[in-house]
């Protein structure tokens, strides 16, 4: 069988002075990508949040549905400068019960605008889906996923998956 | 590279139906869990519940909920989503349901990410994104699929696989 999911890199945090994780110099060859993150903050209320190709200006937009346990929401923010993956709550603070898993469609087409849909669980806190728009058409080469304050929790986990379609 | 994506072990359930669906023995040989469900359930529930290692405590969710004319959310003290076919949905459809357990043999909380579908030919049917934890440090070497309330029927299929992040 040809191998269609495979890993590229993993990275696990030794310590809990980390705000973002980087990867870069992964193949163009897969068609999509997955990221698979498990973790937590060290501290505070600190969001999930990524950007491509180091790109810091007003390029992103994202539409999410929420649950909280008692309520589910729905809102919208474009022309803002990251993606975000948390939605009402926030990554929980020191310890490992997040978990987001990511997917980043055609991500090495250099014609369309990039789109990325997500799943992130923290079950003190809230499900949500996420839809992420990078508007470039700019194959991505690469993703860096941070925290809006603080720092991961020492221990959390990104693994970088490649799938191909074939 | 490794291909990382392998099938551990899939489950049909016969005409006698089967009040639960076991996997035993899990190997602790991969990063994470993978299951893909097929399910239709005896009763008119739709519910199925997950559980570790043959226990029903330390757990709980939080669902983010759509039956086709309103979104909810709630939380619950079991592992949980609308993730089987009840007996009063239309007949020979059977759910749809993905979950994904990052770090399964690890010593920390096992987070749990479920997206489930129950499609019926009628006025209502149901789709459930579920943050799941338990909080317990043993890992996990059995996994259990209980349709609250009834019997899984024949026909239902649960293929567990296993991925490897190297």
């Amino acid at each position: 069988m040809t191998a269609t999911y495979e890993p590229i890199s993993t990275t696990t945090l030794a310590n809990s002075t980390t705000s973002q994780v980087i990867f870069n110099s992964f193949p163009s060859t897969y068609t999509d990508l997955v990221i698979v993150f498990k973790g937590g903050a060290s501290a505070g209320t600190t969001e999930f949040q990524a950007q491509f190709n180091s790109d810091t200006g007003s390029n992103y937009s994202r539409t999410r549905l929420t649950g909280d346990g008692s309520t589910a929401a729905s809102s919208r923010d474009s022309g803002v400068t990251f993606m975000r993956f948390t939605g009402v709550g926030y990554l929980p603070n020191s310890d490992l019960n997040n978990v987001t898993i990511i997917n980043i469609f055609n991500y090495s087409n250099a014609t369309t605008y990039k789109t990325v849909l997500s799943r992130l669980n923290t079950p003190t806190q809230e499900t949500n889906l996420m839809c992420n728009l990078w508007r470039s058409t700019a194959a991505i080469t690469s993703i860096r996923l941070f925290v809006s304050a603080n720092n991961f929790y020492t221990g959390s986990t990104f693994t970088l998956y490649g799938i191909k379609a074939e | 590279m490794a291909n990382t994506y392998t099938l551990i072990q899939s489950v049909t359930v016969g005409s006698a139906g089967a009040a639960s669906i076991e996997f035993g023995s899990i190997p602790q040989t991969y990063t994470d869990l993978l299951l893909l469900c097929s399910l239709d359930q005896s009763n008119s529930s739709v519910i199925a519940d997950i559980q570790f290692n043959g226990l029903s405590t330390n757990l709980s969710s939080r669902l983010l909920l759509g039956n086709g004319s309103t979104a909810s959310s709630v939380t619950s003290t079991a592992l949980r989503s609308y993730g089987t076919n009840p007996s009063d949905f239309t007949a020979s459809i059977f759910s749809s349901m993905t979950i994904y357990i990052p770090n399964y043999s690890g010593s920390t909380n096992k987070s749990v990410s479920i997206d489930a579908v129950a499609e019926n030919n009628g006025t209502s049917g149901f789709c459930s994104f579920t943050a799941g934890l338990w909080s317990a440090s043993a890992a996990i070497t059995q996994i259990t699929l209980i349709a609250n309330g009834g019997n899984v029927v024949q026909h239902s299929s649960v293929s567990l696989y296993g991925i490897k992040n190297s």
